[in-house]
């Protein structure tokens, strides 16, 4: 029994451990900023899993840091339910102010109506919200990316060859406007077809799976466009394994991928600067939580990255 | 039954619920403590609106862990309940966008589930094939037809009689956590004041020597799984409504959350040992850490391993009481 109250001591001290692990105690913020003093905003990612989404929360940090605001982070994880759960735990600590990045636009609809309900101001950054009151938009435009991506293969294929897509998760906002913005520039150009359409899932190891099963079953392929830079990335891997010369464009200019570009084996990237969406999320949300009038949009610019 | 197979069913369950239920305490000490930890260190935790908040967010994997619990018990296991929970969204939404009623829809998604569990069962009995390949298979089957269904689209437009059922309150208390209470409660009779539950034990406790004793193990296993695939399908309508969409990803990794909760809960892998009780504590275990390191500004990384790290505990608190009896 003593061996059992120690390990349920032990637990119990686990949380108390991790509670530490963040950049300073609750408690002690709490003493050192007390409500008014300080802007409280909390930010829900909708994945950690991914550079763009790191920069854009690294962004956000810098800049909160810098205007002397309290910023709390969660992360998603991907997860639709989950990213409702952590918008209801934020309302809970009594944020001023909420930046959420969605995980998914229609499925985010309750977390923002959540909010609205609590009469917390709602920002959303990279992809929008199809439900709910939100306060401000700030994201750089996935379908404009998607088509300036396309335009530069028919440049770099003088309007003749086999294109590849490599897909993000079915049903995610990215992966629907990247890829509509893509078709946009080369559907129905004549000598132009798409030979494969694929889902790697934004991954890294999936787009080199997809790719090498790609290679097998298309010998004439002139370009792929993947609908971020870590697939891309992927793709680039099974190309070179297989001695091919192929244009390949990613999309998020993450630093892996403009460092590939500068070294001339990755064609292009779209940078959509996510460090400058996070922020100006959070300069956005520091006007507003001080009662200033602010844009309903807020758009960043994109850029082609080639070498 | 035999008189004395009764009377072996009846030293099973007694010697389980001794084991489980001191299993129990300890989860129950554990969360308690745990509540209590959290509430020194977050103002914020202790707020009657906080204790409704973590019960809505718990819930759908509550749900999804009381039908692992059958599986568990009878010492087997389901890793396609995340992909169900999908897939029955997704079916109940469609029906609900083509002008279905909201409760035949609601019906029609928890048997879809059903018949998915159904074939489980019928796979892993008949087949004569391990659970967890069978399950694994139908993890990667149901997702598969989610997608293809919705093309990969969530599936949006339902009406307000559902998504109510998500989102609204009845006496203060979320929908979901109604549902929550109802099937925990008629769960748990089940599993202890009937026949059925009392050959889920003695399967997972020893199927062959079940077997012997003259208990038709095959049609048990089969139902087991089709009342997993049963508590899937409601989890997903669930979840479906509170997101006011069905999503054909949804419910990705559920499946470890769920076996997470009914092993923290006291349930043994090895089957024989477990309880719905157990069970509900363990999903509030893990909803209540997840809530609280969040409230604590935890940094994401470290919330992964604070609840790996929980996870890890409860089995080794599990091997102790398994030494010492």
């Amino acid at each position: 029994m003593k061996k059992i109250w120690t390990l349920l001591l032990a637990a119990a001290l686990v949380v108390g451990v991790l509670a530490g692990c963040s950049s300073e105690s609750t408690l002690e913020k709490e003493e050192k900023a007390p409500a008014g003093d300080k802007v409280k905003i909390g930010l829900s990612v909708s994945t950690l899993n991914n550079p763009f989404f790191v920069s854009l929360k690294e962004g956000a940090e810098e800049t909160a840091k810098k205007a002397g605001a309290e910023l709390i982070v969660a992360d998603a994880q991907d997860d639709n339910a989950k990213q409702l759960n952590d918008v209801e735990d934020l309302i809970q600590k009594n944020v001023d102010i909420l930046l959420i990045n969605p995980t998914d636009s229609k499925a985010v609809s309750t977390a923002v109506e959540s909010a609205n309900k609590a009469d917390i101001p709602v920002i959303t950054v990279d992809r929008e919200s199809e439900g709910g009151k939100v306060l401000a938009h700030i994201a750089s435009d996935n379908v404009a990316g998607g088509k300036m991506a396309g335009e530069f293969i028919l440049e770099q294929l003088k309007n003749k060859g086999n294109i590849v897509e490599l897909e993000g998760i079915p049903g995610t906002s990215a992966a629907r406007d990247r890829g509509k913005g893509f078709h946009q520039a080369v559907d129905n150009k004549d000598g132009v077809k798409v030979v494969a359409s694929q889902p790697a899932n934004f991954n890294r190891d999936k787009g080199l799976t997809v790719m090498e099963n790609i290679l097998q079953s298309n010998k004439e392929i002139d370009a792929v466009f993947a609908h971020n830079d870590e697939m891309a990335l992927g793709a680039l891997q099974a190309i070179q394994a297989a001695k091919k010369e192929i244009v390949v464009v990613g999309f998020d200019a993450t630093d892996d991928a403009v460092k590939s570009v500068k070294k001339g084996d990755l064609g292009a990237t779209i940078a959509q600067k996510p460090e400058e969406i996070g922020k100006t999320g959070i300069k956005v949300a520091i006007q507003a939580a001080k009662g200033e009038k602010v844009d309903k949009f807020h758009p960043v610019e994109l850029e082609l990255i080639k070498k | 039954m035999s008189p004395l197979l009764a009377e072996k069913q009846k030293h099973l369950t007694s010697k389980d619920s001794k084991g489980s239920l001191l299993q129990k305490m300890y989860a129950l000490l554990g969360l308690i403590l745990l509540s209590g930890v959290l509430s020194v260190m977050s103002p914020h935790f202790p707020s009657f609106q906080n204790i409704l908040s973590i019960s809505l967010q718990t819930a759908i994997i509550a749900i999804l862990a009381l039908g692992q619990t059958y599986v568990i018990i009878s010492a087997g296991i389901d890793l396609s309940v995340g992909s169900v929970l999908a897939l029955s969204g997704v079916i109940s939404s469609q029906l609900l966008v083509e002008g279905v009623p909201v409760l035949p829809a609601l019906i029609i998604g928890i048997v879809s589930g059903g018949i998915l569990g159904l074939i489980n069962g019928l796979a892993i009995t008949k087949g004569n094939l391990p659970p967890f390949i069978v399950t694994l298979g139908m993890m990667g089957v149901a997702r598969g037809i989610a997608l293809v269904l919705t093309n990969g689209l969530p599936v949006s437009g339902l009406p307000d009689a559902f998504t109510r059922l998500g989102n609204d309150r009845l006496f203060y208390i979320p929908i979901p956590v109604l549902f929550l209470i109802v099937v925990a409660v008629v769960g748990h009779f089940v599993l202890r004041r009937t026949v059925f539950g009392r050959y889920v034990y003695a399967i997972g406790s020893n199927e062959e020597a079940a077997r012997l004793s003259g208990i038709p193990t095959a049609l048990h296993k089969t139902m087991i799984y089709t009342l997993c695939g049963m508590f899937a399908g409601l989890a997903g309508v669930l979840l479906s409504a509170r997101l006011i969409s069905a999503q054909p990803t949804a419910g990705t990794g559920y499946e470890l959350d769920a076996i997470a909760a009914v092993v923290i809960g006291g349930a043994s892998l090895m089957g024989g040992v477990g309880s719905i009780g157990g069970t509900v504590i363990g999903a509030f275990i893990m909803g209540v850490l997840r809530n609280g390191l969040n409230l604590l500004s935890v940094s994401p990384f470290w919330q992964q391993i604070a609840i790996g790290l929980v996870i890890v505990l409860a089995v080794y608190l599990d091997q102790l009481r398994r030494k010492k009896d």
